[in-house]
């Protein structure tokens, strides 16, 4: 049998490894770290999940600038327990993809040379507490609406990581928007701090769902391997029809006069998205992308010596053991 | 025993608890690597969970409606009484180990003792810490090994910062008058017998991770009295931001 194809025996017919491989995927199964894929799938995973992960970890920065001036006890250990989980996000998104040949320092190297990406959103700046609410709230609520999907997504480790990431998302999203709630009954002041994070943040959480189907370079093969199970176009309608009433019910008001209910699609109708900003930040020259990287960078080179000492003395007891045993 | 007197006695243990767990928060999402930005997470979250316990306590007692964010973000310097040694800077990696290592030897004898105070509410909050803070005792006491008897420019530079923060020990032992009067009357701990036990934990690590005692007899103190360093009023310039700012509003 070749490398290329073996024989299904049942039929006599020829199946290429790649074409067994696309029926387990039709057929809903999941692909694991030991099974063949083909290349093109590994780096779309690689891909994915390291951007994922990224996110993952350069979204601590907007929040964790927070967590020392958070305005009450319960505010800050919910804060701190947040940026903590997104820790942990990355962390088992990084072990995800290492499943697929590629090492943490490997992709670490990628983000900080700006050859990886992360979700565009961390590059706005967090400004105020209430952008604190508005990030759970609607960067959460969007983040749960593309993840989602991912928990039966066709590799493996990739799914079963995006359970608990999802699990721990939404309660993160409700967190978000109970801080927006409480300010949004609060004084003027507070309720003013809550609208104006809400004008920020909203059209960034718009743009977080991806270019337009008709701009999106990978949704077709992404959809193959259920990668993607709905268009970027679809998540954002799913995205507005669900945020919009939860900013009624507090008396907030979505920042987009063309935002109307459309009665015969049962959806709502909103205004042109700024593009030119979306791929402005992109492409590296958002309000925070260059202060992100290097808070990231400079995390990474101060501890070095960190690691290194760990590295060491690591060896160390390895080698005392060694010389015990002899 | 006076509820005033019960009062210092508690911020003297509770505001340590506070401003390391507020020097832990500033280091979210900056650690060396994942695993380490999350142990130290942990611990901070612990302080401060710890923290509120307390202060919900003091809160309880003084009966005048203030609340445990009162007491955390709307006292002036002055009132603070946490030791020098916890106001520390987060200098660099060596200094944050070697400051929470300290601490922590000191904080888990406390609390090991605190959990017979006559006052249940004190002794229950010592009791559910004291697993919290073994914890913290065993990675800072593991990283301090790691970073003495790593490489030679980690044992450089974690002797630095024992060098540097060695001066601020000896006040964990200082007992204030509150102090004397907590003990007088069962509530709370005479942290001078500590002494003899932090001694010889500092040095069995110590030794294990090649770093020499200082010999400097000349110390700090003055935390416990309120008296601070010139880092503290910046670490509560931070702190109390929101409060001072948007007072009398809930969050």
């Amino acid at each position: 049998m070749s490398e290329k194809e073996i024989k299904n025996h049942g039929t006599g017919q020829s199946l290429s490894l790649e074409e067994i491989f696309e029926q387990r995927i039709a057929r809903d199964e999941k692909i694991e770290p030991k099974d063949w894929m083909p290349e093109k799938y590994r780096k779309t995973h690689i891909r994915q999940i390291s951007q994922h992960a990224h996110s993952e970890i350069i979204g601590m920065l907007p929040e964790g600038n927070w967590i020392t001036r958070a305005p009450s006890l319960r505010r800050k250990v919910a804060l701190l327990a947040k940026v903590q989980d997104e820790a942990g996000h990355g962390l088992y998104l990084y072990s995800a993809c290492e499943t697929l040949g590629i090492s943490r320092e490997e992709l670490y190297e990628q983000l900080h040379t700006g050859k990886a990406k992360y979700s565009s959103i961390f590059n706005y700046p967090t400004i105020t507490w209430a952008d604190m609410g508005a990030i759970g709230w609607l960067v959460d609520g969007a983040a749960i609406i593309n993840q989602v999907p991912l928990c039966s997504t066709s590799y493996g480790p990739y799914a079963r990581a995006m359970i608990r990431v999802c699990k721990e998302e939404s309660f993160h999203q409700r967190q978000g928007y109970e801080i927006m709630i409480t300010l949004a009954n609060g004084t003027p002041e507070q309720k003013e701090m809550a609208q104006d994070a809400l004008n920020r943040w909203w059209w960034p959480s718009l743009m977080m769902l991806g270019p337009t189907d008709a701009e999106s370079v990978h949704t077709a093969q992404s959809m193959k391997w259920k990668l993607k199970r709905k268009t970027n176009d679809e998540l954002r309608q799913q995205f507005i029809d669900q945020t919009v009433p939860q900013a009624e019910l507090i008396g907030l008001t979505i920042p987009d006069p063309d935002l109307k209910w459309n009665e015969e699609k049962g959806s709502y109708d909103f205004g042109e998205i700024d593009w030119d900003e979306f791929w402005q930040v992109v492409k590296g020259h958002g309000p925070c992308n260059k202060e992100r990287m290097a808070a990231r960078v400079n995390a990474w080179e101060k501890g070095e010596w960190v690691r290194d000492a760990a590295m060491a003395y690591a060896k160390k007891q390895e080698d005392k053991k060694l010389k015990k045993a002899i | 025993m006076k509820n005033e007197n019960k009062i210092q006695y508690i911020y003297g243990i509770a505001d340590n608890a506070l401003i390391l767990g507020q020097r832990l928060s500033e280091l979210c999402g900056h650690g060396p690597n994942l695993e380490t930005d999350i142990a130290m997470t942990n611990m901070a979250l612990d302080l401060l969970g710890q923290t509120r316990s307390y202060y919900q306590y003091v809160a309880q007692l003084s009966g005048d409606g203030k609340t445990e964010d009162d007491i955390a973000f709307l006292r002036i310097e002055r009132q603070y009484k946490n030791v020098l040694l916890v106001e520390q800077p987060n200098r660099h990696f060596g200094y944050v180990i070697t400051r929470q290592f300290f601490y922590d030897a000191f904080h888990l004898l406390l609390l090991e003792e605190l959990q017979n105070s006559d006052d249940e509410t004190v002794a229950a909050i010592a009791k559910k810490g004291i697993k919290e803070v073994s914890y913290h005792q065993r990675f800072s006491s593991d990283w301090m090994k790691r970073l003495g008897d790593g490489t030679e420019e980690s044992h450089q530079k974690v002797q630095e910062a024992v060098d540097d923060l060695w001066k601020y020990t000896d006040e964990l032992f200082h007992m204030t008058e509150d102090d004397k009067i907590a003990v007088e009357n069962g509530v709370g701990v005479n942290t001078a017998a500590l002494r003899e036990k932090y001694d010889q934990r500092i040095r069995d690590v110590f030794e294990e991770a090649r770093i020499t005692i200082p010999e400097t007899k000349w110390f700090q103190k003055g935390g416990k009295q309120g008296i601070h360093s010139e880092h503290m009023g910046y670490l509560l310039s931070d702190l109390q931001y929101m409060q001072r700012t948007y007072p009398n509003m809930k969050w």
